[in-house]
């Protein structure tokens, strides 16, 4: 367990270098953001009633907040393309001769750039909500803010899984940075990124809801805004936990396949 | 290497014609050589892109998703709304177009160029650009062409010419015309401003922060104008100015422009920003202490 606390140790350093890159990535990415939000705003000032499926204005903006600060501390960053070129460079021998595994070292890294990327962007992205912050409002209760953290969490592995399993088809595929794109694609539609999936209407979120994709970001959302909430939280959290345990399962068989596959190109 | 050898060779003909007398001609010959020089640069290019012809349609296919993405965000919206400020449905899907038809001609033209920029500096090859006799931001600049962004680019028009019908728009020659112009225009303006964000990498090894940054300003190019007041709209026209560059084209086709103004305002933009981007190229170029020995 020691050497896995070292990895983590190391990424942390690692990725400090890139301070600055990570400031510019996170005030870079408001800018959509505030596009956004200026969108939504000159809608409901056109609309008649302050609602639109159950949002009000501050509502609305209170869930793109949310998603940013989610994706903050969710979102994986470099560590799909670093994968995918240490298959394709060959750098993936030296782990392999070493008593250490792939996998976890490779969430250790995820969970140290995560660490520093909510470091430096925590400083624009505050100042940010703060200047928001009469939109912002606070989880129901305490209970429901820890089935929050807890469904972080589980977003955060999925994430990983997710994006660990897609680079790892670097083994038969040379270049996999478009089917990353192809994904990332889905996932910003389905996972709730570019609007709430509940004001879609229902059969469509409903068979959205069949894939993992809204458990990566709209699934925490919904629970902190107390738009999911009662049994139906809890059946969610089971669903997001199943498909953390699915994708696991996945990943460790993508590898064990894709191993068998692999030239150690390079030497 | 194939490219630079195809250059000089190029650039065995007779540069300028002797005396000053015939100042034109001597324009004509420069501008053929020039042209000459593309067209062996787009050669390159199409060899290039076809050998990875299967990585080359998984681009287009990238590039449409996102488009489509686009479009299906309005599409829930206007589930909910009418109309954004004055901007209904249909004519949101034009704006959405023509902003993916402006940013598919600057892909298949720049995009590439200037992203390379950066990695020119840090390895010094632009040593050799320097060295040839040809003009440097040319060359940097056309280096090589995106063959991709030409099929994203047709797929917006094809949006675009349905939109329309369903707008029932019967667009005359004239503002065809001046939609064309604006567009170019537009495509000048985010070349000047990427061109003057790549430049920072003379000073800064690694621009590729900023560079990808780029990207998220697309996003506000193809809002409607009509969703940023006050602040907002007076940044992103004037300070960062993304806002009018496909608005303004749409508005020529959609006549919602009641004055002449934003026209002038996009021409005006375009050479403001074109001029000031040669200032920090050549500002820039001064400082240019190359990488290698």
């Amino acid at each position: 367990m020691l050497k896995y606390w070292h990895v983590l140790n190391i990424g942390l350093q690692n990725t400090l270098v890139y301070r600055v890159n990570f400031l510019f990535r996170a005030v870079f990415g408001l800018i959509p953001l505030m596009a956004t939000l200026s969108l939504w705003r000159t809608i409901y000032a056109g609309n008649t009633s302050n609602d639109i499926a159950g949002y009000t204005l501050a509502g609305m903006t209170s869930y793109y907040l949310l998603v940013t600060l989610v994706d903050m501390l969710t979102a994986v960053a470099e560590d799909d393309w670093q994968i995918a070129a240490d298959i394709r460079e060959g750098t993936l021998n030296q782990f392999l001769l070493k008593p250490i595994d792939y996998l976890t070292y490779r969430l250790c890294l995820f969970g140290a750039g995560r660490l520093t990327y909510t470091a430096v962007a925590l400083i624009p992205v505050s100042i940010f909500i703060l200047a928001q912050r009469q939109y912002l409002v606070g989880p129901p209760d305490a209970a429901t803010f820890g089935v929050f953290v807890i469904s972080l969490l589980l977003t955060a592995l999925l994430q990983f899984f997710l994006s660990y399993t897609m680079a790892l088809l670097s083994f038969w595929i040379l270049e996999v940075s478009t089917l990353i794109f192809i994904m990332f694609a889905f996932e910003y539609i389905a996972g709730g990124h570019l609007f709430p999936l509940d004001i879609l209407p229902p059969t469509l979120s409903q068979i959205l809801h069949l894939t993992p994709f809204p458990y990566q970001l709209f699934f925490p959302v919904g629970v902190y805004l107390g738009r999911i909430a009662g049994e139906e939280m809890w059946r969610g959290l089971f669903i997001q936990a199943t498909w953390v345990a699915i994708l696991y399962g996945v990943a460790r068989f993508v590898w064990s396949r894709g191993i068998k596959k692999y030239t150690a190109f390079g030497g | 290497m194939n490219e630079r050898r195809q250059n000089s060779s190029s650039e065995q003909r007779p540069v300028s014609a002797t005396g000053g007398t015939e100042a034109v001609s001597a324009w004509g010959i420069e501008l053929r050589r020039y042209l000459s020089i593309y067209g062996m640069l787009w050669r390159n290019s199409v060899v290039r892109e076809m050998g990875f012809k299967v990585n080359f349609i998984l681009w287009i296919v990238v590039e449409l998703l996102w488009f489509a993405l686009q479009l299906a965000f309005m599409a829930v919206i206007y589930q909910h709304t009418s109309s954004i400020g004055t901007w209904t449905q249909w004519e949101v899907v034009m704006l959405q177009s023509t902003s993916h038809l402006i940013q598919h001609l600057f892909t298949a033209f720049f995009l590439n160029n200037m992203t390379q920029l950066s990695e020119l500096i840090r390895t010094g090859k632009l040593d050799f650009m320097l060295l040839l006799p040809v003009n440097t931001r040319f060359l940097v600049s056309f280096r090589q062409v995106d063959l991709g962004g030409f099929v994203n680019a047709a797929a917006a028009v094809a949006v675009m010419i349905y939109a329309g019908n369903r707008l029932e728009l019967h667009p005359t020659a004239a503002q065809i015309v001046s939609f064309g112009l604006l567009t170019l225009c537009s495509i000048l303006v985010h070349y000047s401003l990427m061109l003057i964000l790549a430049s920072t990498s003379f000073w800064t090894v690694r621009a590729q922060g900023i560079v990808w940054g780029y990207y998220n300003l697309f996003n506000i190019a193809r809002m409607p104008d009509a969703a940023f007041r006050g602040f907002f709209k007076v940044f992103f026209s004037f300070v960062l100015p993304i806002l009018l560059v496909a608005n303004v084209p749409t508005k020529v086709v959609l006549q919602k422009l009641n004055s002449p103004t934003e026209m002038l305002i996009l021409v005006l933009l375009g050479f403001v920003c074109f001029g000031a981007s040669e200032a920090v190229w050549r500002f820039s170029v001064k400082r240019y202490t190359s990488a290698s020995s």
